[in-house]
């Protein structure tokens, strides 16, 4: 065991530290923060600063260099989100794409299309949506009931129907990834195929939907006779669900939730304490929600560790398995934590929004925390995960 | 950056695990509880014989001259197997204060103490002025007491003992009247602040590792008692609120275990954060194992709150362990302390 980084990861450190220094969009240049991804002038200037990134090689840092990354190991990405958030550098809006798809894209694409798909969501020249939720298919997710059907023309092209919700990023996204039920008649996780689908296809409609925040960050997405070719199926026909799993893992695994946004998250935490606990402040406020403050740091202090244990563990050739539930579960009780216990500390000015009637970050951030429980599949299946496959207990 | 245990720890450990399964069951633990000692001197020796009591000793005293991070998967076995001896006190504490102990005073009790302890054939406890009983004391062949920030090492033959009946039945506590004489004198003044917060912070680490093992070990009890119990012809695991319950427990024991080890690394390395490293492991693996035999008693009903069953068994060491070198809330304290008034 060596819990201290090697000179060149160091070395690493640094170099994405002022590369970051001195592009990464902030007040004080008057870069920056950006407008709200949420909306249609933010999502373009997200989709600028990818494009930076990617200009940078910063975009995608462990991919291989053809397609745009560094082939750099998981340690270092590690290290790169660890200064990511510290620098306070904008949300990926690529990232449904660059976190999800791409990993499913490395295991089952073909060669064609990771040279078709990858350099350009990397780039930020096509954001990705997820379309996995249907109006009754939450939880459930084997329920899904938007068909493909053979177009008949004897090329393996496809045609879709149905709808699909929840789809974050879906207001503005360029493509969709999801699941569609091609063989009715199979047992009802056999049946799914897996497609790539650009947003502007004939007989797509988008219905955005606003969220808590009062912005569209997911949308609902009909498809109706939706035409596809072949080369838009990734892994097998029928093969869906074992595809889709692959990136459900790495949602709720190591790949979609670095430790350093909780880190990061309760070192804000402890300053906002801090001064709140001033004489200045509301110290008996401050008193009263101490011991939160320190279950929330500790919390995402014990996320990040286990995520080098997870991350040492992967580099030695052991898979992620079911212990990506417990992440899952773990990464987002901690983030509510940060963040109600943020705004206990704050009081009254906790429900404030800013100038532009915005939630501000704390509250934003709040508002955020509350969807963790929810999405990458609810806390509940990951709990029924977990016991089934960690405890061994009967299905239930 | 390497987060993981090497080959030699491992194996160590599974050497433990074999060990314990044998010679620690809970029918032993319950011998133990019933004997006069609490624990058994001939268990002591056997691991001994396998290196445990020793691994801490430098190796010109007989020992493996190995540090924490060697240490903490075998305490955590201990936990789990719910072992009664004396070992966080003797090798986690005792040994490593002897180890560092100044001038010539030092080398006396080195050469008096340390092979004794390797060989087996005795075992020492700690007691601050803070604390009102010593555990372990009863027993003890050398205790290591402070007052008035000195510290002070007493052969057991030089105390009297007033014995405090606990809950833990393996667990003999005892109020301890000495008194210091420069004979006993280990190390005073501004150098006794070091050494004792180092005992302090290697309590912390320690009993942290102890208390992951010991949820594990209450998590996979409940956890085979819910596919076996049936109930509304069903094993009552299936059930979702036994499940949850499950779930969440065991979700804080699988994130107090990589705190705990990082503890024991910085406490090896001497790392500047070592102390709060120990506190944020403490504060966790307490209320793990608290989670944790909270919801083992519960899953087990109305059974698991028998003197028959041998939940209860892992249940009182984890209560009392919980709260021996502070609580949850009092390292959480600890933590908030250190990092809102570190200047970096």
């Amino acid at each position: 065991m060596d819990l201290r980084f090697t000179p060149e990861q160091d070395r690493f450190r640094t170099e994405v530290r002022s590369w970051l220094e001195a592009n990464a969009p902030s007040a004080s240049r008057g870069t920056g923060p950006l407008p709200s991804l949420d909306t249609a002038a933010g999502f373009e200037a997200h989709r600028a600063w990818e494009r930076t990134l990617y200009d940078a090689r910063w975009s995608v840092v462990s991919w291989p260099e053809e397609y745009g990354g560094r082939g750099a190991g998981l340690i270092e990405w590690l290290i790169f989100e660890e200064e990511y958030y510290r620098a306070g550098a904008p949300t990926r809006v690529g990232q449904n794409g660059i976190f999800l798809l791409a990993p499913t894209l490395f295991e089952f694409g073909t060669p064609a299309q990771k040279a078709r798909y990858l350099p350009a969501m990397a780039s930020g020249v096509e954001i990705w949506c997820q379309g996995w939720s249907e109006p009754d298919a939450g939880s459930d997710l084997a329920a899904i009931r938007s068909r493909a059907t053979p177009d008949g023309a004897g090329h393996g092209g496809w045609v879709l129907n149905g709808q699909k919700t929840w789809c974050s990023r879906g207001a503005f996204a360029d493509w969709i990834f999801g699941l569609f039920r091609s063989d009715p008649e199979a047992e009802r996780h056999r049946g799914l195929t897996y497609f790539l689908v650009p947003m502007d296809s004939p007989g797509v409609t988008v219905r955005p939907i606003a969220q808590l925040d009062g912005e569209t960050g997911f949308a609902e997405v009909f498809f109706e006779d939706v035409e596809v070719p072949a080369a838009q199926v990734l892994g097998g026909v029928g093969d869906g669900w074992k595809v889709a799993m692959a990136t459900a893992g790495s949602e709720r695994g190591l790949s979609l939730r670095s430790p350093a946004r909780y880190t990061e998250a309760a070192a804000r935490l402890v300053d906002l304490y801090r001064r709140r606990a001033a004489p200045d402040g509301d110290p008996a406020r401050a008193a009263r929600h101490a011991d939160d403050v320190a279950r929330a740091v500790i919390d995402a202090e014990a996320y990040r560790l286990q995520t080098y244990w997870t991350a040492t563990r992967v580099l030695a050739g052991a898979g992620v398995g079911p212990e990506a539930s417990m992440n899952k579960l773990f990464w987002s009780e901690t983030d509510l934590l940060i963040h109600s216990t943020a705004l206990a500390l704050l009081g009254q000015e906790a429900e404030f929004l800013d100038e532009d009637s915005r939630p501000p970050p704390w509250l934003d951030g709040f508002l955020f925390a509350l969807a963790g429980p929810i999405y990458a599949g609810t806390n509940e299946i990951q709990r029924n995960v977990v016991a089934e496959r960690v405890l061994g207990l009967p299905r239930t | 950056m390497h987060f993981a245990f090497d080959e030699e720890q491992i194996e160590f450990r599974a050497q433990l695990r074999a060990f314990a399964e044998k010679q620690c069951t809970p029918a032993a633990i319950r011998e133990a509880w019933a004997s006069p000692l609490g624990w058994s001197r001939p268990r002591w020796a056997a691991l001994a014989q396998m290196g445990v009591a020793g691994i801490t000793v430098p190796e010109e005293h007989g020992g493996m001259g190995l540090e924490l991070i060697d240490l903490v998967l075998l305490l955590e076995e201990a936990g789990r197997a719910g072992l009664p001896e004396p070992l966080v006190e003797t090798v986690a504490l005792g040994v490593p204060v002897l180890v560092g102990a100044p001038g010539a005073q030092g080398e006396v009790l080195r050469s008096r103490w340390l092979r004794p302890v390797a060989d087996g054939g005795i075992t020492m406890a700690v007691g601050l002025s803070t604390m009102a009983v010593v555990p372990g004391a009863e027993g003890a062949d050398l205790l290591l007491l402070e007052r008035d920030g000195e510290l002070h090492a007493v052969p057991g033959a030089a105390v009297v003992l007033t014995p405090r009946p606990a809950l833990d039945g393996s667990r003999r506590l005892a109020q301890v009247d000495w008194e210091p004489s420069p004979a006993t004198l280990v190390v005073a003044g501004f150098e006794a602040e070091g050494v004792i917060a180092d005992l302090c912070d290697r309590a912390a680490m320690s009993t942290g590792a102890v208390l992951v093992g010991l949820a594990d070990r209450m998590l996979s009890i409940a956890a085979h008692y819910a596919k076996e119990r049936m109930q509304f012809g069903k094993p009552i695991g299936s059930f979702q609120a036994v499940k949850h319950h499950l779930a969440d427990a065991l979700v804080r024991v699988e994130f107090a275990r990589p705190l705990v080890y990082r503890a024991a690394w910085s406490l090896s390395e001497g790392d500047r954060d070592a102390g709060l490293h120990a506190s944020m492991a403490k504060a966790m693996a307490s209320d793990a194992a608290t989670l944790a035999a909270r919801t083992a008693l519960q899953v087990h009903g109305a059974i698991g709150y028998t003197w028959e069953h041998d939940l209860h068994l892992f249940m009182k060491r984890a209560w009392a362990l919980a709260a021996a070198w502070g609580d949850a809330a009092s390292h959480r304290a600890r933590v908030l302390e250190i990092l809102t008034t570190r200047t970096s």
